[in-house]
């Protein structure tokens, strides 16, 4: 992390994100050839996609569809007439020498989304300017191994459905970023609008920074607003900002640079080295010479279909948390980590919660096994080999006083290897109550085999039995290490 | 029988009835072709082999009973902006070159279905930019009734071969009277339908608001025929008509009772030639005479219409162009060489320099590959885009073009169709229009109101210069007015035989 | 004259198009007089005008998300001018993307 001055930050750190999330369609935005991440080259083309002479677009209902549900989820309001325009610039991935996309009709505008941290280090209501649908383009490669100085273009991509979400410029810290991405994320993963996945490029992100430094009379100096681009993780762009906030400050004691004296930068980022580094700014490139796409009608959405969308979208994250900690008696941490697992380990947790009707051990044993498990072996709780109704047997039988919670655990990871049930795994494992009088008899055993730690039970370390514990389960892997220990002091006790 | 003094209509029925058969019939146009389109130009590809395959083929499921296509037999020049998988596809442009589509445009796909024969592609202006057949790479068209003069544009080739007798039909497309100008200047019959009514898939954008395919051919008649085949919606192009298509040739057969045709007064303005006037002013008569009652109308905005054209089509142009830069077909110059390999076009000759060889590509394979005209609309769009200039040219001229469809929603209150000229003078020199620009734009003044309305136009000859140029008469008609503007361009062909009229093809 | 040799020269770059110092002088005039020509749009009151860009009120038109056939690689690349059997090659891209 940076290091920063011992003082409270001498400024003010504001920041907007841009966010492409590609739309989880079967097919393009404007025809039939399939958005499959992973291809070869030039294998998912056709005349329209790449923009072969007297080729013609035709919207895709169901990424109109997927946006607008987007949209409403980040509370924006749906333009009851919207239309596309053609953006242009000469570039090789894009075909036709324009994108279309929308300028001055977007289908939405005006949301908001709020990111909380769970524990309580800030909450920030991001405003959303815009969601507007367009086009992806291809993808040049640099071609190092020929040596030659050639691109090469696979043009698999143009055309995929994206979804540009642009926000005012509310964040103020990189944490918070890093935060708001991951929460809207969440939010687009559980819609279905899109699988968000950074390393497949089905999300990116550009942002915008700069810094608000107070003035003696109040007035805030503003240094020039930068572009980061090629942040490939959230973590990056927490780094990105972190380090760009840094880099902006140094600038202003140097030079004192304010908004609006030097044309808008970008600047890449480069993850290795862990900076920022100017790019070549074109001036020209930048007049995109918008006018609206004759060959795709406008559309209209009904406020009808509006409620319908609304209808069929689940509750987002946000509302979901609220609802399980309800539900459930749990503490809004433990919603927050169950939520952000996805909606299919909160249908399975919200099982285990009925059968055991006890939402906070529930809740415990998600967390500290259910995920720890899926973790250390990857997969999805669609993969999980237990069901709800295990888990709660297992944890029903503690309750019942069958076993420990520990003993409990070892019968968990057991079933999950084995493929046995709980009970044929308790069975397996010669698991049975242990009576009183065999209890008795091993705690006499113990007590005879250890004298030091009955010299120091009686000299008034009680914790000393627990020396015991481990003895008595080598001997007998039944006993409830609890009643060892009150059954070998009260034995001790008396004498 | 002599197939190339039949209509269309006649010879689908002989052959349909085994009277001819396919392959006499193809063989008679392509003799015609090889006879006399060295001195037309109209062709840019001929597929003679082809052709003879298809109607060999053609004869034998006939000869078996098998059912046949609507245009079983029948010969079509298609203009070579419309792509085909088996003829390049070049838009008379060197950029094109060569170039082979992997698809058929949907027009082609219903030609092929309907047992159509494709016989070549027709020569052009340059990606259809022109009104005389000259901004064409490959050489101009010449006039059939005067090879010294021009057949007018951009449909030239289309208009020529079919005045010269080369095919019964042809496809061209119209943007701002390519097809309704040419088939004036040329003495034939040529038809805009409503925007939409036939797909423009495959159709190589010019200006994608206004161009609309259509067909040439010697009569209305025959050009309904055509239609019945060619239109009709298609899902692949979003501004495709839904709406069904009515059997144009049996509605031809329909009264023209009590039809109201509007005569506009700004027509009759200074630029417009005296012989055609008379022309025009005879062929009202001839509809008066058949129970028309012709009404002065106006369309007050009607002397906007050059200038809105010449700002919504070369912004739309600059648009869909803009993906001709030698990345992914056509010429191509790499950086140090020319096009195609060639040694020519060096980077000292051009003003400036270039920010990487990736820009030096693009900007030299398109200058080396686009000519003089379809570079000016280039410019000329793209400034009328560019930041700054995109209200005061581009966004008013969307704007005056809804004035002007105003006017014509308001004139068909109270007539059934708008008639005039379709030209301002008829067939001129070769050469005479090509030093200035703006005079040669001046040559769509009657025809870009229908494109920029998105209506219906025809034209036909309606009578001859002194000189024996033909005089073409326009009819305009509202939107999806098509059986009314055929039935009426029909029955003036049942009270005249200017359309019957041929030429020599002398010089 | 209404357009610059600047003007002409900075279009000709927005348009990827190279110009001779010909064509450069030949265009410049040539633009001037059609955009003065153009102009003549201005005598028209059109405040109160919405702009037409398509010429019916078509809405609404949509494909469903079902797959089409795709063309084959060498289909997509048959006409490409170089290319290495699965991509286009172009000169090589410098390190910014097209868009600002």
């Amino acid at each position: 992390m940076t290091a920063t001055p011992a003082a409270a930050a001498p400024f003010t750190t504001v920041i907007g994100l841009e966010v492409h999330v590609q739309l989880q369609t079967k097919t393009k935005l404007f025809c039939g050839c399939s958005t499959t991440f992973g291809a070869p080259p030039n294998t998912q083309v056709c005349p329209t996609c790449l923009g072969l002479p007297g080729s013609l677009p035709v919207m895709n209902r169901h990424a109109f569809d997927l946006a607008v549900r987007a949209a409403l989820a980040l509370n924006c309001q749906i333009a009851p007439v919207t239309k596309w325009d053609r953006k242009h610039y000469f570039y090789p991935d894009l075909p036709k020498g324009y994108q279309i996309s929308q300028y001055d009709l977007p289908f939405s505008s005006g949301g908001w989304l709020e990111v909380t941290d769970p524990k309580g280090a800030f909450s920030r209501r991001v405003r959303i300017t815009r969601v507007h649908l367009e086009e992806d383009a291809g993808k040049s490669m640099h071609d190092e191994v020929a040596g030659v100085a050639d691109s090469r273009i696979d043009l698999n991509r143009t055309g995929t459905p994206l979804c540009e979400i642009v926000s005012e410029p509310d964040l103020r810290t990189p944490q918070e970023a890093r935060a708001w991405l991951g929460e809207l994320r969440l939010l687009l993963v559980y819609l279905g609008v899109s699988d968000c996945n950074m390393q497949e490029g089905s999300l990116r992100v550009d942002a915008n920074v700069n810094l608000h430094i107070p003035r003696a009379d109040g007035s805030p100096a503003k240094t020039p607003i930068v572009e980061i681009k090629n942040m490939n993780s959230f973590r990056s762009v927490e780094r990105a900002l972190a380090y760009e906030a840094a880099r902006q400050w140094e600038e202003w004691q140097a030079t004192g640079a304010e908004l609006g004296s030097a044309p808008k930068q970008t600047r890449g980022w480069d993850d290795a080295a862990g900076l920022t580094r100017a790019q070549r700014h074109k001036e020209e490139s930048s007049d995109y010479r918008y006018f609206p796409e004759p060959d795709l009608v406008p559309v209209t959405v009904s406020e009808e279909q509006v409620a319908a969308t609304r209808g069929a979208m689940g509750p987002p994250p946000s509302m979901l948390r609220k609802e399980l900690a309800e539900r459930w008696a749990i503490p809004a941490y433990d919603a927050d980590v169950l939520v952000n697992q996805g909606h299919d380990l909160v249908a399975w947790y919200e099982e285990l919660a009925r059968l055991t009707g006890d939402g906070k051990v529930a809740s415990n044993w998600m967390q500290q096994d259910v995920l720890r498990t899926l973790n250390e072996r990857g997969g999805s709780i669609a993969d999980f080999p237990l069901a709800p109704a295990a888990v709660a047997d297992i944890i029903a039988r503690i309750t019942h006083g069958d076993f420990d919670t520990s003993r409990g655990r070892e019968i968990f990871a057991e079933a999950l290897t084995s493929g046995k049930s709980v009970a044929d795994v308790v069975a397996a494992l010669g698991i049975a109550a242990v009576g009183d009088d065999d209890l008795e008899a091993l705690c006499r055993e113990l007590i005879a085999a250890n004298p030091k730690i009955v010299a120091d039970v009686q000299g008034g370390k009680e914790q000393a039995a627990a020396g015991l514990i481990g003895q008595a389960k080598k001997k007998n892997p039944n006993v409830n290490p609890a009643r060892v220990r009150q059954k070998c002091i009260e034995l001790i006790r008396r004498g | 029988m002599q197939p190339l003094d039949r209509t269309a209509i006649e010879l689908v029925s002989a052959v349909r009835a085994g009277d001819l058969s396919a392959v006499d019939c193809t063989e008679a146009f392509m003799a015609r072709i090889e006879r006399v389109d060295g001195k037309v130009n109209a062709f840019l590809a001929v597929g003679r082999q082809q052709a003879l395959d298809q109607a060999a083929a053609i004869d034998v499921r006939r000869r078996a009973g098998r059912p046949l296509g609507a245009l079983a037999g029948l010969p079509v020049a298609v203009k070579d902006a419309l792509c085909t998988t088996d003829f390049p596809t070049t838009c008379a442009s060197k950029l094109l070159a060569g170039y082979r589509p992997p698809y058929d445009a949907d027009v082609v796909t219903r030609l092929r279905r309907a047992d159509a024969v494709i016989v070549g592609k027709t020569n052009m202006d340059e990606f259809a930019m022109g009104g005389s057949n000259e901004n064409s790479a490959f050489g101009p068209v010449h006039n059939p009734w005067d090879l010294t003069r021009t057949p007018g544009g951009s449909s030239g080739g289309s208009a020529a071969c079919v005045a010269a007798d080369m095919t019964p039909v042809a496809i061209g497309s119209d943007t701002g009277g390519s097809i309704r100008q040419p088939a004036g200047l040329c003495g034939i019959t040529g038809f805009k339908p409503t925007y939409g009514r036939i797909s423009r898939r495959g159709l190589v954008a010019f200006a994608s608001s206004l161009d609309q395919i259509g067909p040439l051919a010697r009569s209305a008649a025959d050009c309904a025929l055509v239609m019945e085949t060619i239109a009709g919606h298609d899902p692949g192009d979003s501004t495709s008509l839904v709406e069904p298509v009515p059997p144009y040739t049996q509605l031809l057969e329909e009264p023209l009772a009590g039809l109201r045709i509007g005569r506009v007064a700004e027509h009759y303005g200074p630029g417009l030639d005296p012989e055609v006037a008379r022309g025009v002013d005879e062929a009202f008569a001839v509809f008066e005479a058949a129970g028309a009652t012709v009404h002065e109308v106006e369309l007050p905005h009607a002397k906007y219409g050059i200038p809105t054209y010449y700002l919504i089509a070369p912004c739309e142009a600059s648009s869909n162009l803009a993906r001709y830069d030698g990345a992914r077909y056509g010429v191509r110059a790499e950086p140090g060489r020319g096009v195609r390999d060639q040694p020519g076009g060096s980077v000292r000759d051009y003003v400036g320099s270039f920010d990487s060889p990736l820009v030096e590509m693009y900007c030299r394979s398109r200058a080396e590959g686009f000519g003089p005209e379809v570079k000016r609309r280039i410019m000329l769009g793209t400034y009328a885009l560019s930041a700054g200039y995109y209200d005061a040219f581009y966004a008013k001229a969307l704007r005056v073009r809804r004035l002007i469809q105003q006017d014509y929603h308001r004139a068909f209150g109270s007539v059934d169709l708008i008639a005039g000229p379709v030209s301002p003078t008829a067939a001129f020199p070769l050469g005479e229009k090509t030093g200035d620009p703006l005079a040669m734009y001046l040559v769509d003044m009657y025809t870009v109101g229908t494109n920029l309305a998105g209506i219906g136009g025809i034209s036909f000859p309606c009578g001859f210069t002194k000189g024996g140029l033909p005089i073409g008469f326009q009819l305009q008609g509202p939107a999806l007015a098509e059986p009314l503007l055929l039935r009426a361009a029909d029955r003036f062909q049942r009270l005249t035989d200017w359309h019957r009229r041929r030429p020599s093809l002398a010089s | 004259m209404s357009l610059s040799r600047q003007d002409v020269a900075k279009v000709g770059s927005l348009a990827r198009l190279a110009l001779t110092e010909d064509e450069l002088v030949r265009m410049t005039g040539e633009l001037s007089k059609i955009v003065d020509f153009v102009s003549q749009l201005g005598e028209l009151d059109t405040a109160r005008v919405e702009p037409l860009a398509h010429p019916f009120e078509t809405r609404n038109v949509f494909r469903d998300d079902e797959p089409a056939e795709s063309l084959t690689t060498e289909q997509a690349l048959a006409s490409a001018p170089r290319h290495d059997g699965s991509c286009f090659l172009v000169p090589a891209v410098l390190g910014e993307s097209g868009a600002a």
